[in-house]
């Protein structure tokens, strides 16, 4: 492998086994026979330590399939695709915490992974006690964390809590604990999965400035992120999966369009609407993302709108276990990746709210947006404490027609918005100031 | 691991069943690792708790007098070697306790740290491998009980209790062999979680803690010794008590082979199992 490549992976593949229920037993005499049957399968399966499978048959799943690249050194390399594309099976294989099934991954120099943050913080331990017990756990020597023990504390600025049993901090002092100790970590390649997706905004800013600062320090870093405006911002080249293979690979600008245009191209043709099954719907245990879909002011569902047609959205939503103070986020993005504007639903919402299905509406008003393709994007968080649904984009939709830019001449407008502005054009006599 | 290394750095290779051949050395760089997780699990371990450190004391002294008052006073079954009969019981509490402690808790360690087994790499046999340290730390205590009751009785060990700490290794890995075992099944199948209070429980009785394994006759001796635990008391006891207390040497011998055979089996079985960990959690 040539000097430059720390990275190399070859037909990676790694293969689950999924299982699936069987239709409903009729008869007691079926019933009796297959549990016959399977009682012999459990044993002859244990005893040769295979999988065990209760009530179903299995399938094969190839989460990867294939995936072949190359990181150089000082790369940041962002992985970018749906849920479920395989990204988190990668970044696992990478990381050793899982074995591939088939392909091979070279890897020059040592490597960190920074799956989650806070892993293995114990909730009885002090705040000191934890550093050096994550510290541990991230790969770092006792008196490597004994060097950076100050610049710890003073990122996650807690030295006042230090010698407090971590369950007794607000979940604010936590995280900033947690990701202080990470950020200090000093391995050649760092491997990190949408952990920006924690905190409140100022401390996400927080830390994209210091991966973007190790990135400078020439570290190679891979960087998992639904976040399009963070994968930009620090990576240069990207990798898009899709059901477990490489897409396109290439610099950042264009993986990120192949990207928006690839969750738009799915969602223009079900027209401007977008539901799931309960077992598909992206979610946690608490609640999860039903249904999202945008219609016009008849009620008649599309993707493309007039520049001065105010756009309906409804989301629905399922609540699992009842939920206070949660909301939803919508962001509308441009097909590069910038942000539009962003909303929220927190103050309409019913508190608590307890189990059910939900629909939170908005209407985005016309004369607003400018004439181009937009992605919606989602959230699900409960403010400064967690996110329980991550930001992902769902839908696109367009704006197009005539302009309401005040000119009826076809041409490109300039802008992620063009509010509709009245202008009064007049014949006046002489200048004010005159 | 600071970016100056980068000269000198090995390259890592990752494919299906590669992981097996550096693990002994991947083990030894992770030791550090290894020595932190068992600190936490000794710190933790009595956290919360209103008499503390205390529970390590009474649980084992409590033991040893409802054996001593059932076994010698009621049962009257001789002690070994004229020794009081408490101190008989207690060095055969010391490796019961020893086995018992680290079985139950490593059986559960895996699952327990299943945040850790998902998130980050190392070599798994630490996880279960540390937890049995708070064994270790809980058999310190036990001792020092050991050489109270000793005190209190004035009873004068012989030149034997210098042997103790090979015996102590010895239970340990008598321990571990099985732990890692069940550790490892209790992964995949939830089942074992239940099986190790029991295995706990009927173990106390068929091994000889609260009597003396002299008792059991002859011809049965030898059988009896496939039981692990009962050649490890047996040690205990001869270097414990000294005096007479003879080493019934065939028993003593098949009770290291059965030892042998479950630690080679459940370091095997946990390292064929171990990269589906993570899968499986």
């Amino acid at each position: 492998m040539s000097d430059d490549v720390v990275i190399r992976a070859e037909g990676l593949a790694k293969k689950y086994a999924i299982r699936h229920q069987r239709e409903r037993y009729t008869a007691l005499r079926d019933v009796m026979a297959r549990g016959a049957r399977s009682l012999w399968r459990l044993a002859a399966d244990m005893a040769c330590g295979r999988a065990i499978v209760i009530g179903g048959t299995v399938e094969e799943f190839w989460a990867l399939k294939d995936v072949s690249f190359e990181v150089k050194r000082g790369d940041v390399l962002g992985v970018i695709g749906r849920n479920g594309a395989g990204k988190s099976t990668l970044l696992k294989i990478l990381s050793r915490i899982t074995e591939p099934s088939a392909g091979r991954v070279t890897i020059k120099g040592r490597v960190a992974s920074l799956l989650e943050i806070g892993t293995g913080f114990h909730p009885e331990l002090t705040g000191r006690e934890n550093i050096y017990l994550n510290g541990a756990i991230l790969g770092m020597t006792r008196s490597e964390i004994r060097r950076k023990f100050d610049e710890i504390i003073a990122f996650a600025e807690i030295e006042k809590f230090l010698d407090t049993p971590v369950k007794r901090y607000s979940s604010g002092m936590y995280v900033r604990l947690a990701f202080a100790v990470a950020a200090h970590l000093e391995p050649e390649i760092l491997v990190v999965d949408e952990v920006l997706a924690v905190g409140d905004a100022e401390f996400q800013k927080k830390c994209l400035g210091k991966l973007s600062e190790v990135a400078g320090e020439g570290r190679t870093v891979l960087f998992v992120s639904h976040n399009m405006g963070a994968v930009r911002a620090l990576c240069k080249r990207a990798l898009l999966l899709d059901s477990g293979k490489v897409i396109v690979e290439g610099p950042v600008g264009q993986v990120i369009t192949s990207y928006l245009t690839q969750i738009g191209m799915d969602n223009f043709q079900g027209g401007g609407q977008i539901f799931w099954d309960s077992n598909s719907a992206p979610g946690c245990e608490e609640t999860r993302v039903r249904g999202l879909r945008l219609m016009d002011d008849t009620g008649e569902v599309r993707a493309v709108y007039e520049p001065n047609e105010p756009i309906g959205v409804e989301i629905y939503y399922e609540v699992m276990q009842p939920l206070r103070g949660a909301r939803l986020n919508l962001h509308v993005l441009t097909q590069e990746g910038d942000a539009a504007f962003s909303l929220t639903d927190h103050d309409a919402r019913p508190q608590p709210e307890s189990p059910g299905i939900y629909r939170s509406t908005c209407t985005i008003p016309g004369g607003l947006l400018n004439r181009r393709a937009y992605t919606l994007e989602l959230s699900f968080d409960l403010p400064g404490t967690c996110v329980l649904i991550p930001r992902a984009p769902y839908l696109c939709f367009s704006i197009s027609g005539a302009g309401n830019q005040g000119s009826t001449f076809p041409e490109d407008w300039p802008g992620v918005i063009c509010p509709k502005v009245a202008f009064r054009v007049e014949r006046i006599p002489d200048l004010p100031c005159s | 691991m600071s970016v100056g290394s980068l000269s000198n750095m090995r390259s890592l290779v990752i494919e299906p069943g590669r992981a097996a051949r550096h693990y002994w050395r991947d083990l030894w760089a992770y030791r550090e690792l290894f020595v932190i997780l068992a600190w936490r699990d000794v710190a933790v371990r009595y956290k919360q708790t209103v008499i503390g450190f205390a529970w390590a004391v009474v649980r084992p002294f409590l033991t040893m007098v409802v054996f001593t008052v059932v076994f010698g006073r009621l049962a009257k079954l001789p002690s070994e070697g004229g020794a009081p009969y408490p101190i008989m019981v207690f060095a055969g509490m010391l490796p019961w306790f020893l086995f018992s402690t680290i079985l139950s808790e490593a059986s559960g360690s895996l699952v327990g740290n299943a945040n850790l087994v998902s998130k980050v790499y190392f070599p798994r046999l630490i996880i279960p491998a540390s937890s049995a340290v708070v064994a270790l730390v809980d058999f310190s205590v036990n001792l020092a009980i050991l050489f109270g009751l000793m005190v209190w009785y004035g009873f004068c060990p012989s030149w034997r209790i210098a042997l103790l700490p090979a015996f102590v290794a010895l239970a340990t890995l008598a321990s571990l062999g099985p732990a890692f075992l069940i550790t490892a099944l209790n992964v995949k199948y939830r089942d074992f979680r239940y099986i190790i209070p029991f295995i706990v429980q009927f173990g106390l009785y068929v091994s000889p803690v609260g009597f003396s394994s002299a008792i059991v006759p002859g011809h049965w001796r030898f059988w009896y010794s496939l039981n692990p635990v009962v050649g490890i008391i047996d040690g205990f006891r001869w270097c414990i008590l000294g005096g007479e207390v003879t080493l019934y040497a065939p028993g003593f011998t098949v009770s290291l082979g059965v030892v042998s055979f479950f630690l080679w089996l459940g370091i095997a079985y946990f390292r064929r199992t171990e990269k589906s960990f993570a899968d499986l959690i």
